[in-house]
């Protein structure tokens, strides 16, 4: 058996896992597991840009960050996390900047910033302000590549293309992980002091999706399966402009630096949802504007137009999406319109956490010993019900940092915690019972019979009938999963091994978000129920818990922490 | 729309020598490469390759397209023949199937030093003008696929020429006013054996993002020559 003990272990290597690795080794010796090559993380992919109020082309305030940040959640954010975040977000840009990170320019040479969707001046009464921290429209790989070469500099120690499959637990907190090394289809133990969980988010349990194909929530379908609660599964963002018929994502940046979008008839459809922010309205509101166009025409999509910008300034601004475009769909942007339906892009729901990254055993106050989380897969909240573009690649920097550091602190005065024997066995015998069965049954088809009754039946628009149907839905395909077997396909980067687990992820991940969309019956952000049409802050101003026992999933709540600026409705 | 792939397969638990194995599947007019794959691994699940983004921006999926280094999520099936004939990036050591083992590849991406070498930073950001900023357009945006790197024949020979690719990262710090590293990536590169590469253009046909590996290599000779940093 291979055996390995780190002071301070990251589970997963993108913006929010490096960021925590370069401020945890300051307090002790770090080392860090993805199952995929760092830099090939999903946060290579992000476009539009990292949000920080740094006023560089006009007049702005973290202030009037912190009340769009509150505004976009629909209410649901946690006000004292959502403050800090848009205070550090401005410093954190600067480090990031010292770091390397290639951003564009404006004329004085400081940090270019663009207008994205729902960022706005004077607490939300003055016109759209430019808060985006721009790196052309590739701001997640400038990001990454940078975070990855600053771990390299400091020589923290990673294990590549290694799958976590479970989490160890002692009675007094977290203490270790199992992990399959993908490469030589290995297990390995690892033995730490301290566990950060930055394993991304799930938004792959939908057919239609921008997300990687390896998003599929691994970090909290560990979570669940030890027993620990999860927060606002429900809240899941679809991106309002994925390519058609793909779903690779046309940023963000396309409508902030201009484009429009056209119904089949034409029209500037946005005039009728949201007659004054238009196209930046926050996302929520403009994927719902279109999916109600798509139901209305029966056109599967509507058109990003972009045929009035000028050709120097498509290739300065948004180059990627002018290759992505005509690349898949042979478009020119230039000439032509581009086909575009809304995506399932991020999910605001995770790991319940503190403002320093403990992961929280109740779901509310009380800190699980060992183990943090960051990222996409935790939950503060920032976001709430809908996150604002451009807020989660600086929420992944922002507190990815301060879990990092509040480790660091702790590292020296915490002792490694006794590995337990009968879970490392439990977790064995799992994994090589998937060798043992014949491979009757096809992943890929499981998985596909989950994306496509997700995306009809839990998507941007929902209802109980629908809801209902798909959870009967994932009971069937969970009975389905069990009959899953690799015997017969050889260890070595047995790419099945991962699809299995993850899929065995997605599955759990999938019937506790129908069970939390189910149990709210309002409409608030991304969670849209047309048989509850209006948010209702009097049975629903809460964050919802759900974890499992006993095989089974249960439901609580808790109040969202509202200290500066209360609940109103919202007009855009 | 039917199409013949020819995929190369090896699995060390099992086979001597790699071998060819013929799939013959009906594509989808706005099929790439990745989603046939997809679909072949959907009834044959000891198939293996690296894919993770989909969409051409995290570098994982490059491997040999009739011929062609490319990234398999975004080469359209219907921009091929009939028969599409595909194997491992070459010059990498075979892991299993489509998988390579790039570790000299990301061995030699720490050589060059992929940071910034600066100190005592201002308090906002660096000014950078937008001329500056300018000279890093073609040079930040390589994904570390491999795939110039695996079409150099020099790279294939010598095991001491770090490659194309990482010429293009060398050049991508070199060129970054912020960087004042410069004497001891010079140093670096002295040792790199830069002048073995032979101008075979290659790594230029090779990468998927259209960058240019060559005049980065012409670019870090014009430095060790003459000096200066541009
Ligand atoms: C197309 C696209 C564009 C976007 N654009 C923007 C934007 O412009 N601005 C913005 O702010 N946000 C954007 N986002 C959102 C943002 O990119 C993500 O929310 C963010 O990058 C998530 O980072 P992360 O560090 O939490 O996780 P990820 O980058 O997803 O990394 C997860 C890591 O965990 C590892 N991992 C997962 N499971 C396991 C396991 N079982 N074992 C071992 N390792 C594991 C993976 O290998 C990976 O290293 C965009 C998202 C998409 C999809």
């Amino acid at each position: 058996m291979n055996k390995h003990q780190h002071e301070i272990l990251i589970i997963g290597a993108g913006i929010a896992g490096l960021s925590a690795a370069l401020e945890a080794c300051y307090g002790g010796e770090v080392a860090v597991i993805s199952k995929v090559f760092p830099i090939r993380s999903h946060s290579v992919a992000a476009q539009g840009g990292t949000a920080a109020a740094l006023g560089n082309m006009e007049e702005d305030h973290w202030e009037w960050h912190f009340y769009d940040t509150v505004k976009g959640s629909d209410f649901l954010g946690d006000q004292d996390a959502q403050a800090i975040f848009c205070y550090d977000a401005i410093k954190m840009a600067y480090y990031l900047e010292h770091l390397g990170v290639p951003f564009s320019r404006n004329e004085n040479g400081k940090i270019l910033q663009r207008y994205f969707g729902g960022h706005y001046s004077q607490f939300g009464q003055g016109p759209p302000v430019r808060r985006a921290c721009v790196a052309a429209d590739r701001i997640g790989q400038a990001m990454l590549h940078t975070l990855f070469g600053e771990c390299l500099r400091r020589k923290i120690k990673f294990y590549n293309e290694f799958l976590v499959t479970h989490l160890l637990f002692h009675k007094d907190g977290c203490c270790g992980c199992i992990a399959w090394d993908l490469v030589k289809g290995e297990i390995h133990i690892f033995h730490a002091k301290l566990i950060l969980l930055a394993t991304g988010g799930y938004a792959r349990l939908f057919q239609f999706s921008t997300n990687s194909a390896i998003n599929t929530g691994d970090g909290l379908g560990m979570i669940l399966n030890a027993g620990l609660p999860l927060e606002d599964l429900e809240f899941i963002q679809f991106h309002p402009t994925g390519l058609y018929p793909w779903g690779f994502l046309m940023s963000e940046a396309v409508r902030g630096e201009g484009g429009y979008l056209l119904n089949q008839a034409g029209e500037r459809f946005m005039e009728r949802y949201a007659p004054t922010k238009m196209e930046l309205a926050p996302r929520d509101v403009v994927a719902r504007a279109i999916q109600m166009e798509i139901e209305l025409s029966g056109n599967p999509y509507v058109y990003l137009d972009l045929r009035h910008l000028s050709e120097d300034f498509i290739q300065e601004r948004l180059p990627q999406v002018k290759e992505m475009a005509f690349k898949f769909a042979g478009i020119n942007i230039k000439k032509e319109l581009i086909p575009v339906a809304p995506a399932a892009h991020y999910t605001m729901g995770g790991i319940p956490v503190n403002i320093d990254g403990e992961v929280l055993a109740d779901g509310k106050k009380e800190a699980m010993p060992g183990l943090f989380a960051a990222g996409e897969c935790a939950c503060i909240s920032i976001h709430g019900a809908n996150r604002l573009g451009t807020n989660s690649t600086m929420e992944c920097a922002v507190f990815g940092h301060r879990a990092g550091k509040k480790m660091a602190s702790l590292v020296k005065k915490t002792n490694y915690l006794p590995l337990p024997k009968e879970q490392i066995s439990l977790a064995l015998e799992e994994i090589n019972h998937l060798f043992v069965q014949p491979p009757k049954i096809s992943i890929a088809e499981l998985r596909q019979q989950l994306q496509v009754s997700m995306m009809q039946n839990c998507g941007i628009l929902r209802d109980q009938s629908r809801l209902k149907k798909q959870l009967i839905i994932i009971q069937d395909l969970k009975e389905v999963y069990k009959k899953i077997g690799l015997k017969g396909i050889p260890r070595t980067f047995n790419l099945a091994f991962e699809e299995v687990w993850e899929l065995r992820n997605m599955l759990n991940i999938a019937e506790a978000v129908v069970i939390s969309a189910l149990a709210r019956e309002e409409s608030r952000g991304a969670h849209y129920r047309i048989d509850f049409p209006k948010r209702d802050d009097k049975n629903w101003l809460k964050h919802t818990l759900i974890w499992k026992k006993e095989d089974k999933l249960n439901l609580d709540y808790k109040p969202v922490v509202i200290t500066q600026f209360p609940p109103s409705e919202r007009f855009f | 729309m039917q199409k013949k792939f020819i995929i190369q397969r090896f699995c060390p638990e099992k086979d001597k020598i790699p071998y060819w194995q013929i799939y013959e599947i009906d594509c989808q007019e706005d099929w790439t490469v990745l989603d046939a794959l997809e679909a072949i691994r959907a009834f044959d699940p000891t198939l293996t390759y690296r894919r993770v983004c989909r969409h051409g921006v995290c570098g994982s999926c490059a491997m040999n397209i009739n011929g062609f280094n490319s990234l398999a999520c975004e080469t359209r099936i219907a921009s091929l023949p009939k028969n599409i004939k595909i194997r491992p990036l070459p010059g990498f050591p075979i892991i299993r199937d489509l998988v390579v083992d790039l570790e000299r590849l990301y061995q030699n991406y720490t050589v060059i030093k992929p940071y910034l070498i600066a100190s005592s930073p201002p308090e906002k950001e660096y000014i950078q003008s937008l001329e500056e900023r300018h000279l890093l357009d073609g040079f930040y945006e390589c994904l570390l696929c491999g795939a110039c790197t695996s079409a150099c024949p020099t790279f294939w020979v010598n095991q001491n020429f770090l490659g194309p690719g990482i010429f293009l990262q060398a050049c991508r710090f070199i060129l970054d006013s912020r960087d004042k590293g410069f004497n001891l990536r010079k140093e670096i590169l002295r040792k790199s054996d830069i002048w073995r590469c032979h101008g075979i253009l290659n790594c230029v046909e090779a990468c998927p993002k259209g960058l240019n590996p060559f005049q980065a290599i012409m670019h870090l000779r014009k430095i060790l020559l003459f000096g200066g940093k541009r």
